[in-house]
């Protein structure tokens, strides 16, 4: 255990220099200066290298192994992505410089934009939100400005299905909606019935992702589309599912009218242990006056910045994460047209042949042929033995996988949820499946292993308990 | 090149263990009806040989300027060669949320350990992992502090423009009241603040420095929220709070911001980190990822994301937040830039900021007609007035090689916001102010 | 654990203590508190506010979920658990003799279970 940075520092240690100030010393009054002492590190750069270094280690990337990690999309991240995001004329760019001295930086927003139109099938495109989550955030606000522009102002109501991922309805209720959940079918689907009691003239639009949270294109789709725009509402199509259908199918031909997408997830970009990401709303033409401003518009040959006639403001400063959005559009190069439709083949077929190869041992609970992701549900097997979907999660880790998602959707109990996608090969997939099946032996063999387990990391399962209760959430220098 | 291994060999063979022929038996539940039915609109795969060709060529039609005295709310700070080295690691770059602990704790204890040095650098007790960018966290933390009686909020417009905004934006979406109060000599006017405070006010949100630059009796404002019981948000540069009394020395209830000064490169505007941290009696309102700091059953020391039961993934609807993904990597570079400046480092730069700046302002005030706009102290931002046509001027200094202050109208009259930095030499300052006598003769 | 013979309870498993001073008790029954898991933080609603029965009066925080508590009776909040607040383990260790909240003007509701019917209806929702 290597102790945090602060435990490593020692008084008058240096790691870095400035040049000599070459000015007079200015002395801050006062009565505004700073009192109390602030304790950063004082480290020599070979220590704080092995410190960093050492942390890297006991962390675990896509470059380290399989991340099977449902709804995440954990692809690999090629490096020419990072290449061309690390090019000095566009991290050394100021947001603020006059026009002429960044059509760079306009036209790879431009050129993304058009791309991932055309991916969606939308018309219009902001860059701005920093996340999927900020996105939905965007998409909505646009939706209530738009609702509330034609004198709607009655449609209060969101709808989502219990399956949606948890920022669908967080984020709704950040744009003052009340939220109705409506129930999934026993198949996961959207349930039709419950959806046409649901809608009416206070409904302002139904969130969905398809293919859904379970993994399965829900073919009623058109269907779905034709109730709430019947009933005067709106669709958003969360597109953290994105990497299943494109070059196939898009949300914009499904009826959706605005979306986010996920770059860091469909569009290759690094999780980066967190972020950053990236969450792009694109809409249909009706929506486009309300989008974010500055939007970039070509005039004459020109790129400009033009601001949309009823746009609902800002959600970040500057235009978004450009640097992610770089990444995405090198991704988008490389691969190509049919890149995109065989990067979304391939995760279906990655996904099924992972499927087909656990049904035997492990309950799939939904019939038919799953696109990118498939859900396992651990609940007969915590009748039998006792074990978990956090239990077969932590014996994942001892088989050094990383575990898939766990406890989601919440409409399956002791839900794992599996996405490949279509970066493995197929002995990676082989051998993960061999690991799945060891350990659903080891729950009935030795259950106690899988509840001890993991045992081969630096630590075993953190006190959890302690950590909410007796909250420590930084060093105390005293 | 679509980065998928299998060959269409092993492709066939795992679709025949499966049972199937071809992979439209698996796409079998897309309806017809919906399908794209043609190939993308979108050019051909190419080799990293073009694509880079095509980037780089794209990154040269930008200009990047030797020399930057523009700030206002993106600030160009030397940045130590390490920081790069270490948070391009791959495993930092290419690692998803910490969710699975044991196997993450690199990550977990990288923002612990950035969750420290924002409480260090604010003097608050606790601070999340970050959030989008510095306007985001202020219209979060202002969300943050409404209650069921106490709905207003109160913000200044001495704040930065695009802050402002984005604070706009979220409280339109959330219906709530918003109450900007009004610019006078370059701060917020007292005055009107106080006419604004009543007991329906959640929080004051002011930044310090203000988007002028000036440095803010904060004091008094602090003072005056408090005594009508709001919770006031101070909105700060990192970087100065090295030299400048902090949010915390203030009795601020959070301490908000931009911390892209932190290791970040300018990047035309993001990926960007917010950060946000309060006093302990406020922990939980925070929004966002939190690291907690406990032990396994060994008695290990071990790392862990906590209090989770605040966030969406387990509240949804109920949540105060819906961020999910932050700008994680963006932490670790603030942190591995913290402990490469170290403590005498950062105040160093801070030193000379604020050194260079007001050298800077005196060399430019003493051209005919760049006076200063405010009085007051500020610390490495400063508006002068602007005698000749901005424009003109500003493509002058880029034929040097030089991006100059912002230019910006206040009524009809020009102003330019200045911004000084460790990285301006003296020479460079020197250069600029012949520039502008040329300029103004 | 043994379930009080002097409580009612609700379907949603919390339970009611009438008392002598003609106020009621709520709390969480044991079937609860087992179910939530380790509870890490109590919400609950202000003193002076008024709730029907089966409102929401608060929420139950435990590592990893959240669930919402429902008045069993209506009536006015004339107080509010504090102790509890600051000790929420104890939801889990006595849940019986943990009170979150006390009503008075407290409504008659026929739907409310005896013990042994509350016995009843846990033994047949396994």
């Amino acid at each position: 255990m290597s102790g945090l940075i602060f435990e490593k520092s020692k008084t008058g240690r240096r790691c870095s220099s400035l040049p000599d100030c070459g000015v007079d010393f200015y002395a801050v009054p006062d009565e505004f200066k700073r009192k109390t002492s602030m304790n950063l590190p004082e480290i020599a750069e070979v220590d704080l290298v092995r410190h960093y270094t050492n942390l890297s280690r006991r962390a675990y990337g896509v470059d380290n192994g399989f991340y099977p990690l449902g709804s995440c999309t954990m692809k690999y991240n090629p490096k020419i992505n990072e290449d061309t995001a690390a090019l000095k004329g566009f991290t050394n760019i100021h947001p603020l410089q006059d026009i002429k001295t960044i059509k760079g930086c306009l036209e790879a927003m431009d050129i993304l934009s058009g791309y991932l139109c055309e991916i969606t099938g939308m018309d219009a495109i902001t860059l701005q939100p920093a996340a999927g989550a900020h996105g939905e955030f965007t998409g909505l606000s646009m939706i209530k400005a738009y609702l509330l522009d034609k004198g709607e102002t009655q449609r209060s109501k969101l709808i989502v299905p219990d399956s949606a991922h948890g920022t669908n309805p967080a984020s709704a209720a950040m744009a003052d909606f009340d939220v109705i959940n409506i129930p999934s079918t026993a198949e996961g689907m959207v349930d039709l019935a419950e959806l046409e009691k649901a809608v009416g003239d206070d409904t302002a639009a139904l969130m969905l992702t398809n293919p859904n949270t379970v993994g399965m294109f829900d073919k009623n789709i058109g269907k779905i589309a034709e109730i709430v725009h019947k009933a005067g509402g709106l669709l958003y199509y969360d597109g953290a599912n994105m990497n299943a259908i494109m070059g196939i199918t898009r949300p914009g031909d499904m009826g959706f009218d605005v979306m986010h997408i996920n770059l860091h997830k469909t569009f290759s970009t690094p999780h980066g242990g967190g972020g950053p990401g990236s969450g792009p709303v694109a809409c249909k033409a009706k929506l486009q006056p309300f989008l974010p401003k500055p939007v970039v518009k070509l005039d004459d040959g020109k790129y400009t910045f033009a601001e949309p006639e009823k746009s609902i403001g800002m959600v970040r400063s500057f235009y978004g994460n450009f640097l992610v959005c770089v990444r995405a559009l090198a991704y988008i190069m490389s691969i190509g047209a049919e890149g995109i439709r065989e990067a979304s083949e391939n995760a279906v077929l990655n996904a099924n042949y992972m499927m087909e190869m656990l049904k035997g041992t492990y309950d799939v609970p939904f019939e038919g042929p799953c696109m990118h992701e498939f859900v396992l549900s651990l609940e007969s097997l915590k009748k039998q033995t006792g074990i978990t979907a956090s239990d077969i999660a932590k014996g994942l880790v001892d088989k050094g996988i990383h575990p898939p998602t766990m406890y989601f959707p919440l409409i399956v109990h002791e839900a794992l949820m599996l996405e490949p996608t279509e970066t493995e090969s197929r002995e990676t997939l082989d051998s993960a499946i061999t690991a799945f099946k060891e350990v659903y032996t080891i729950a009935f063999e030795n259950p106690q292993a899988l509840h001890d387990a993991p045992l081969s990391t630096p630590v075993g399962r953190p006190d959890e308990t302690t950590a909410v209760r007796n909250p420590v959430l930084r060093f105390d220098f005293s | 090149m679509s980065y998928v291994p299998n060959t269409p060999a092993e492709r066939e063979e795992m679709l025949l263990a499966m049972g199937k022929v071809c992979v439209e038996d698996l796409l079998v539940s897309i309806p017809q009806a919906v399908r794209l039915g043609r190939k993308l609109d979108i050019p051909a795969a190419k080799s990293e040989i073009q694509v880079m060709d095509e980037l780089e060529t794209m990154a040269e039609k930008n200009k990047v300027f030797k020399t930057c005295f523009r700030g206002a709310g993106a600030y160009r700070h030397f940045i130590p060669s390490v920081v790069r080295h270490l948070a391009n690691r791959a495993e930092f770059v290419t690692a998803y949320t910490p969710y699975q602990a044991e196997m993450s704790q690199g990550v977990l204890q990288a923002i612990f350990e950035y969750q420290t040095m924002i409480c260090e650098i604010t003097g608050m007790d606790v601070s999340n992992a970050g959030v989008y960018d510095g306007a985001q966290a202020a219209a979060e933390a202002i969300s943050m502090f409404k209650e069921r009686k106490r709905l207003k909020a109160v913000v200044s417009g001495a704040v930065k423009p695009m802050t402002l905004e984005v604070i706009k934006t979220y409280c339109a979406a959330a219906g709530s009241e918003l109450v900007i109060i009004p610019v006078k000599n370059g701060k917020t006017d007292i005055d009107a603040l106080s006419a604004a405070l009543d007991d329906t006010t959640a929080c004051v949100y002011m930044e310090q420095p203000n988007f002028f630059g000036l440095v803010e009796d904060a004091e008094k404002i602090a003072g005056m929220t408090h005594s009508a019981g709001a919770k006031l948000i101070m909105g700060c540069y990192p970087t100065s709070l090295a030299v400048l009394k902090t949010p915390a020395e203030h009795g601020a209830d959070a301490a908000v911001g931009e911390a892209q000064p932190l290791g970040l490169p300018l990047s035309f505007g993001g990926p960007y980190l917010g950060f946000m941290a309060l006093m302990k009696a406020d922990t939980r309102r925070l929004p966002g990822r939190i690291v907690g700091q406990t032990a396994d059953k060994a008695g290990r020391t071990a790392y862990v994301l906590t209090l989770q039961a605040r966030e969406q993934h387990i509240r949804r609807e109920k949540a105060c937040s819906s961020i999910c993904s932050n700008e994680a990597l963006c932490a670790l570079t603030a942190t591995i830039y913290c402990a490469a400046m170290g403590k005498e480092g950062l105040r160093e730069v801070a030193e000379q900021c604020l050194a260079k700046a007001h050298y800077a302002a005196e060399q430019i005030t003493s051209v005919k007609g760049f006076n200063f706009t405010h009085d007051g102290f500020f610390f490495n931002e400063f508006v002068t007035d602007c005698p000749v046509e901005p424009e003109a001027l500003m493509a002058k200094l880029a034929e040097n090689n030089m991006l100059g202050g912002l230019p910006f109208k206040e009524k009809d009259k020009n102003r330019i916001l200045w911004c000084v930095t460790e990285l301006n030499t003296k020479a460079e300052i020197y250069n600029l102010v012949n520039i502008l006598k040329e300029a103004v003769k | 654990m043994e379930i009080p013979s002097d409580l009612f309870f609700a379907k949603t498993h919390e339970w009611v203590k009438f008392t002598d001073e003609g106020t009621a008790l709520v709390g969480l029954s044991d079937h609860a508190q087992d179910a939530l898991g380790d509870v890490a933080f109590i919400n609950l609603c202000d003193e002076g506010d008024s709730l029907s029965a089966g409102e929401i009066l608060g929420d139950i925080e435990s590592i990893k979920a959240v669930s919402d508590v429902y008045c069993p009776v209506g009536g006015t909040v004339i107080a509010v658990n504090e102790e509890l607040l600051d000790n929420p383990e104890r939801v889990n260790s006595d849940p019986y003799g943990s009170w979150l909240i006390e009503l008075e003007d407290v409504e008659k509701n026929n739907e409310l279970l005896d013990a042994g019917a509350y016995e009843k209806f846990l033994a047949e929702a396994d």
